[in-house]
């Protein structure tokens, strides 16, 4: 019997960098990472592009080789749900009925998609997209669609939805995108950009109604066949992929009371209210120094809080303080995101917004609060460093082209 | 299918058989060769698959995208002329023979 060590619940980014950031650190005990899917951990980023265009196979997908976890002493155990967390006696319930003990435990739950609330939202081909299942799944159905040119009607115009859209246009599927809101994006992107997509998807094809309002799912024997509106039309799918948002796994933490509000709440250093625990990725709600609770699904947000939590874990201080970003591929053109941009009053364009290469620069007053970046990678790795060094340009300057933002970080 | 080597930075080096089609990020990061992080899952959105091409691959290869060449800015270990994103580069059969050499650091 080995002692007990460190134990992650999860099996994605979060987990796999949490782990790997314990052994980088000379943690020399056992890790243990709990997965609830069969199989081990694997890129997400990919389930809603080339996965889902049936580009990749499932070895592609594959994070790291059963192999290399062994290799560095990470016990991966596939299949395993976890029921509850005794903190007192520090173990672990298992689904199975038995108990796993730890020393220090790592919560890296992830967050499931928001089903559709509404009638019929349970039926055969109303489909989320979460896990590599999901995305088989949506692949599976788009391509019976695509054989019966049934359209797909995708519910959400946020990043899933729209990515989801892209990749079905490109297969040949006919697509209808529905969103609640008057523009796309509308809780991440400002009206100029969400305009801009809204282009982009029309100029491909896609069907996009805004402020769309789903009465509910119409269905036959062979599951969903529409999708009824408010106003009592139905459109026709064979097909309905929802991606309205996710909810944190935070029932686990909640259970044990730990403090939870719309995710398991840690401070910068991944730690929850008890100091044997700490959590990352996407089941997360980061408590930022003015109080305020800031939520981020995002690769950069699981390995930067895996690595603070890894360090914490250790008895070290390594605060996640670093630009949030984050990218969606859609098409041929590749969004990425600095910073947030939320409460800003001021934008800015750079570059050649027709022609699909620019970056628009969002201020609060004069401070420099984003960058969202189209095929100009450039721009956004200078965004990056504008904003961790807390310099802003002007507006003025931000949209001219012959003015080098590089200069101000000299 | 190509026959591709690595070279660790600590001089460890691994060959394996890639098949068509596959990324060397892929390749690396699931045979378990470290040096190798693949982030973003070959997106060409994190540059932590920074690698060095051999002077056989620079001639088979494509020229890297402006994306590519843009991340390429933002490598943690230095750029070199034949810096490449392993995520970028697809196996083919006019890869066999080649060798990538890592960097020390990826993040």
């Amino acid at each position: 019997m080995t002692a007990p060590g460190i134990v992650i619940v999860g099996a994605g980014q979060a987990s796999v960098q949490t782990a790997e950031a314990l052994r980088a650190g000379s943690y020399e005990g056992s890790i243990t990472l709990l997965g609830d899917e069969p199989h081990g951990p694997y890129h997400r980023p990919p389930l809603s592009k080339a996965w889902l265009a049936g580009e990749m196979d499932a070895a592609q997908l594959v994070m790291r080789a059963p192999e290399m976890l062994a290799r560095k002493g990470i016990e991966l155990r596939t299949g395993v749900t976890v029921q509850g967390i005794d903190r007192d006696a520090k173990t672990l319930q298992l689904a199975d009925g038995s108990a796993l003990p730890y020393t220090g435990l790592v919560l890296a739950t992830g967050a499931t998609p928001r089903a559709l609330p509404l009638p019929g939202g349970d039926a055969a081909g109303v489909l989320p997209l979460r896990s590599r299942a999901d995305a088989s799944a949506i692949a599976e159905r788009m391509a019976a669609c695509i054989e019966k040119d049934l359209p797909i009607v995708v519910i959400g115009g946020g990043f899933i939805g729209l990515e989801v859209a892209a990749t079905a246009r490109k297969k040949g599927a006919r697509v209808t995108v529905l969103e609640a809101a008057p523009r796309l994006l509308g809780r991440v992107l400002a009206p100029v950009l969400s305009d801009w997509y809204a282009s982009l998807h029309r100029g491909h094809g896609v069907q996009l109604m805004l402020n769309a309002q789903v009465a509910g799912i119409e269905a036959d024997a062979t599951g969903v066949s529409g999708v009824k509106l408010a106003d009592g039309s139905v459109l026709p799918a064979g097909l309905v992929v929802v991606g309205i948002g996710v909810a944190a796994n935070d029932q686990l933490a909640r259970d044990a009371g730990l403090e939870c509000d719309r995710g398991i709440v840690v401070d910068a250093c991944g730690r929850t209210s008890d100091p044997a625990i700490v959590a990352a990725g996407d089941c997360t709600a980061r408590r930022l120094p003015d109080g305020s609770l800031l939520r981020l699904e995002s690769v950069q947000n699981a390995t930067e809080q895996g690595k603070s939590a890894a360090a914490a874990l250790l008895g070290q201080e390594r605060p996640f303080t670093a630009t949030p970003w984050f990218w969606s591929d859609q098409y041929d053109r590749k969004l990425q995101m600095a910073g947030l941009s939320m409460g800003a009053d001021t934008w800015a364009v750079r570059g050649d917004m027709a022609g699909g290469s620019f970056s628009v620069y969002h201020f609060q007053g004069d401070r420099l609060l984003a960058v969202d970046s189209v095929n100009s990678a450039k721009d956004h790795l200078q965004a990056r460093k504008l904003l961790d060094a807390g310099v802003s340009p002007s507006p003025w300057q931000a949209g001219d082209v012959s003015f080098d933002l590089g200069g101000l970080l000299k | 299918m190509a026959h591709i080597t690595y070279v660790e930075a600590n001089g460890q080096s691994t060959t394996i058989d890639l098949a068509d089609g596959w990324s060397l990020m892929q390749g690396a990061t699931t045979n378990g060769i470290d040096g190798i992080i693949g982030e973003c899952g070959g997106s060409c959105a994190c540059a932590t698959c920074h690698c060095y091409v051999d002077d056989l691959l620079a001639g088979v290869l494509p020229p890297p995208s402006q994306g590519e060449l843009d991340m390429l800015e933002n490598v943690v270990a230095e750029r070199r002329p034949n810096s490449r994103l392993a995520c970028q580069i697809k196996a083919s059969p006019a890869l066999e023979g080649g060798v990538v050499t890592l960097p020390e650091c990826q993040e």
